[in-house]
């Protein structure tokens, strides 16, 4: 069995309650924090080389030091439970078994930051876990762990959770700000970045759920103990969360540098493919990374096994590499048409889209009409060349990474399967749905 | 305005608590719960009444309110059924059949995405990605996720819908009124 950190107490019976998780060592952190300097908290996660594990993969610790100090205005913490990125559910999982796991890291992370009022902000669609979440605050209140005067140190936390209602953009930092503050969920520019203003124009750390969810573990075990989990400079235990053509699909905690083979083929992991069907390819860190072939994904351009690591899988740069991204592991088998679900990821993308900038409104829906026209039977030899362009257009003309999103899925799946893109436009065929319910549709 | 749509006063007590949660002077943050309590309240979805409403809660504009109802897919901008079946379409859920459920439920229900049944029952719509990959198909209605659909299970699921449900179901369950 690998190293479980976050997730070691996630099955015993009644972790959701304040009781039994105190009883498992929970809030310990929280003592130990609020006998700290705020500064000396911040210097814990450095140490603990802790990444970002939203996608973007940047260093917590840092992202913290950031923070503007000399102003007269308050700090805000805002944790990101905006999970919308395809194939992700991991900090669902956890919030909705797990509450108090966050709201712990959210205390300790608020301390850290000098934040007198945190938010966690929840996608709107998992509202029955807003309540969950609610329940668990509540609970911390009435502990003495939040509120006024937290355990007579003089420090006070008021923690609340605010919904969001159905926007992926809202992911993005920025945007996710926007939207707090009771507004359309559109991306500002940076610089300005939120650290020196952010919610309501005051400088705003945000946080993944599962950064903060890490925040009491470095704590209780110190950041260079933290940083001896994982390899080099993925240090810690990361949540993937499996789907798609795997056997057993769901939310592993595993400690980064495991071997990609391992996770995908062991019975602890993913189980393999399911079926006995064969293993054609990967999207292995949420639908915005590069789609890679099975070959390229289980071993690296220069033959060397990959690992479950941001390092190593984006070894190759974007030539024969991704990124392990937010943890969404989405396998594909070989019934599957690349070019078909490519266009479903470019849909997504183009529904998404927020509007503010030309590159990616007008983009997205042209790369979802010449790919709808290729999977429907219309495509041209030019539509594959025509695609590339397109993304390679959007690709870093955009305010916020929404736009390197949608190009990156494109650029990869033409790099990589350009020979299907051929196949289907000359075949001139409609693509059918994977066969797995048609069966049941026909009866 | 002529408008005589008000909350409940359970609901009432929920949205001022809400409120109080932001700093003075930002009581606009509250307007995407407040929009989830008003569509909770008015059936389903937001009419303008609905919205000019909201913006009095909050002293803010009526236009500050619509430009936000419309930007959120939560958020039905026209009259819904009592029970709206969001089905996801997303990648995973496409992988794992989610295009036959969709294809399967128009048929059975007699009606395209986007529509409502005749008896006003059920609403069909299509979502993007729930977080709920590993369990995929899976559809939302209300706050309840239904995972790992089959077509036997989505009929199961309409039957025990179409006997047992007598009020519109919304996304924030009146409930959990009593819980803020």
């Amino acid at each position: 069995m690998g190293r479980k950190v976050l997730l070691e107490h996630i099955n015993v019976p009644g972790i959701e309650t304040y009781s039994v998780y105190r009883e498992k060592g929970g809030y310990k952190s929280v003592e130990k924090a609020l006998k700290m300097k705020p500064d000396d908290v911040v210097e814990e996660v450095k140490k603990s080389g802790l990444r970002g594990r939203g996608g973007a993969g940047f260093p917590t610790g840092m992202k913290w030091s950031f923070i503007d100090k000399k102003t007269p205005n308050p700090h805000y913490l805002i944790c990101n439970a905006d999970e919308s990125e395809p194939g992700t559910f991991k900090d669902r999982y956890l919030m909705q078994k797990h509450p108090h796991a966050l709201v712990e890291g959210m205390i300790v992370s608020s301390y850290a930051l000098d934040a007198h009022t945190a938010y966690i902000y929840i996608r709107g669609e998992l509202l029955y876990v807003y309540h969950i979440l609610e329940k668990a605050i509540a609970e911390a209140y009435a502990a003495g762990f939040l509120g006024k005067n937290i355990m007579g140190t003089g420090y006070d936390l008021d923690l609340y959770v605010h919904p969001g209602a159905g926007a992926y953009i809202c992911g993005e930092e920025t945007g996710l700000i926007e939207s707090l503050e009771g507004k359309r969920g559109n991306p500002r520019m940076k610089p300005p970045f939120p650290a020196v203003q952010g919610l309501w124009m005051c400088p705003t750390v945000v946080n993944n759920v599962e950064t903060i969810a890490a925040v009491p573990h470095i704590l209780n075990m110190g950041g260079e103990e933290y940083a001896k989990i994982g390899i080099g400079k993925s240090t810690g235990t990361k949540l993937i969360s499996a789907c798609g053509h795997v056997k057993n699909p769901g939310v592993y905690e595993l400690e980064l540098g495991l071997p990609v083979e391992e996770f995908l083929y062991s019975e602890e992991y993913c189980g393999g493919i399911r079926n006995g069907k064969k293993f054609k390819a990967v999207v292995a860190g949420g639908s915005s990374v590069p789609i890679l072939p099975a070959e390229l994904f289980l071993k690296t351009a220069k033959g060397e096994p990959r690992l479950m690591s941001y390092e190593s899988l984006s070894d190759g740069g974007f030539a024969s590499g991704t990124m392990l991204g937010s943890g969404g592991f989405i396998v594909m088998d070989e019934t599957v048409s690349v070019v078909k679900n490519l266009y479903n990821f470019t849909r997504f993308y183009h529904h998404e889209s927020c509007g503010q900038c030309s590159p990616c409104r007008e983009g997205t829906g042209w790369m979802e009409k010449v790919l709808h026209r290729i999977i429907d039977g219309h495509g041209k030899m030019s539509d594959i060349d025509l695609l590339w362009d397109v993304q390679s257009k959007i690709d870093g003309r955009t305010i916020c990474p929404l736009g390197e999103a949608s190009a990156w899925p494109v650029a990869s799946a033409i790099r990589h399967f350009r020979a299907e893109f051929e196949e289907l436009i000359k075949k001139g065929e409609k693509v059918k749905q994977v066969p797995y319910l048609q069966e049941l549709v026909e009866a | 305005m002529a408008n005589n749509l008000r909350f409940s006063d359970d609901a009432l007590n929920v949205a001022h608590k809400i409120i109080k949660r932001y700093p003075e002077g930002k009581q606009k943050s509250a307007l995407l719960p407040l929009l989830h309590l008003a569509q909770a309240e008015f059936g389903g979805w937001l009419s303008s009444d609905a919205m000019d409403y909201v913006a009095t809660l909050l002293n803010i504009l009526p236009v500050e309110v619509y430009e936000v109802a419309t930007f959120y897919s939560m958020y039905n901008m026209k009259p819904v059924g009592k029970c709206v079946l969001e089905v996801c379409r997303t990648g995973p859920c496409w992988l794992m059949g989610a295009e036959d459920i969709v294809t399967y439920m128009q048929k059975k229900l007699g009606i395209k995405v986007g529509e409502t049944t005749a008896d006003g029952m059920f609403t069909l719509k299509t979502v993007e990605c729930l977080a709920a990959c590993g369990t995929a198909p899976i559809m939302q209605v209300g706050e309840t996720y239904h995972e790992n659909l089959t077509c036997e299970k989505v009929d199961a699921i309409l039957d025990d819908y179409r006997k047992n449900v007598k009020e519109p179901i919304s996304h924030f369950d009146k409930k959990h009124y009593k819980e803020i």
